[in-house]
């Protein structure tokens, strides 16, 4: 078997059925768990899981439009990874924790 | 579903190495664990860049997420000394409807792949993943997201550099105190 070929067998659905269950993994952490950093991370994992799915339909399509905004994502991610983690410090010093249930002063 | 036994190796475990990662990152107690099951599940998205052709993506991805984002979460956690084992878990209600609500999200998913009447075989095609052909359609039909982009890089870094600024009030009470102090 040559080299080539083991990946030519690749169906474009298996990436599809990947992307999905790292999507539903990460869901299920930003529901369950409390810790603000771990949400942070799991809103990754799902960015990731986005990100394959772009990537495996753009070159199974040929074209790049799908690898840039792969990058545009990443962009994104690491903006958004910086403002949180800044909110996170800054929640931490007020409340020395980062329990995401300690803030529910809006909630009324 | 796809039968296994029709799926090439290299695409299973990697697939297996991600999905166990991404379940570590999510079941783990103590974040540091977190963080770096999450590097391992980075590298093996990156891998299936490799795989996919996208060599330039994969890449980016290891130096971008691994490398940068990553970093900055482990010097976040150990800066303020947040690896304890003793995390509030919520409770088992909280569980089961998480649990529930993710089995159903994976369910309309596959159940909406499986419908599709049209499966793609077609292997993916070398070339579009290199840096040649992504910074021409980067530089050429992108060119305005680009900016934007750098825009708000911009935005970001000065909204992290004022939130993570102390203010007056606060300083004058703890640091200089503890300046003093020493």
């Amino acid at each position: 078997m040559k080299p080539d070929s083991i990946f030519h067998t690749v169906e474009i659905s298996h990436y599809i059925y990947l992307s999905c269950v790292l999507f539903c993994i990460g869901l299920f952490g930003v529901l369950f768990r409390r810790n603000a950093i771990v949400l942070l991370m799991c809103i990754e994992l799902m960015l990731n899981a986005v990100n394959l799915l772009f990537t495996a339909f753009s070159s199974y399509m040929g074209d790049s439009s799908g690898q840039l905004f792969v990058f545009f994502v990443m962009v994104v991610a690491a903006a958004e990874a910086a403002v949180g983690l800044a909110i996170l410090v800054m929640m931490f010093r007020n409340t020395r924790t980062t329990d995401v249930s300690f803030l529910s002063n809006l909630k009324g | 579903m796809p039968e296994l036994s029709k799926i090439p190796w290299p695409f299973l475990i990697l697939s297996f190495i991600s999905i166990l990662c991404a379940l570590y990152v999510v079941t783990s107690n103590s974040p540091i664990r977190s963080v770096l099951a999450l590097i391992l599940t980075f590298f093996s998205i990156s891998a299936h860049y490799v795989m996919l052709n996208a060599q330039f993506l994969a890449i980016v991805n290891l130096i971008v997420y691994a490398g940068a984002i990553m970093v900055l979460f482990l010097f976040v956690l150990m800066l303020l000394n947040l690896n304890k084992e003793t995390e509030p878990l919520k409770s088992n209600k909280w569980l089961i409807g998480a649990a529930v609500s993710a089995g159903l999200l994976l369910l309309v998913f596959t159940a909406s792949i499986q419908t599709s009447s049209e499966h793609i075989m077609r292997h993916p095609e070398a070339g579009t993943g290199l840096v040649k052909s992504l910074g021409k359609v980067l530089f050429t039909d992108y060119l305005v997201p680009f900016e934007l982009s750098g825009i708000l890089f911009l935005a970001a870094m000065v909204g992290a550099v004022m939130l993570g600024k102390r203010d007056a009030a606060n300083e004058s009470d703890t640091e200089i105190t503890g300046r003093e102090e020493v």
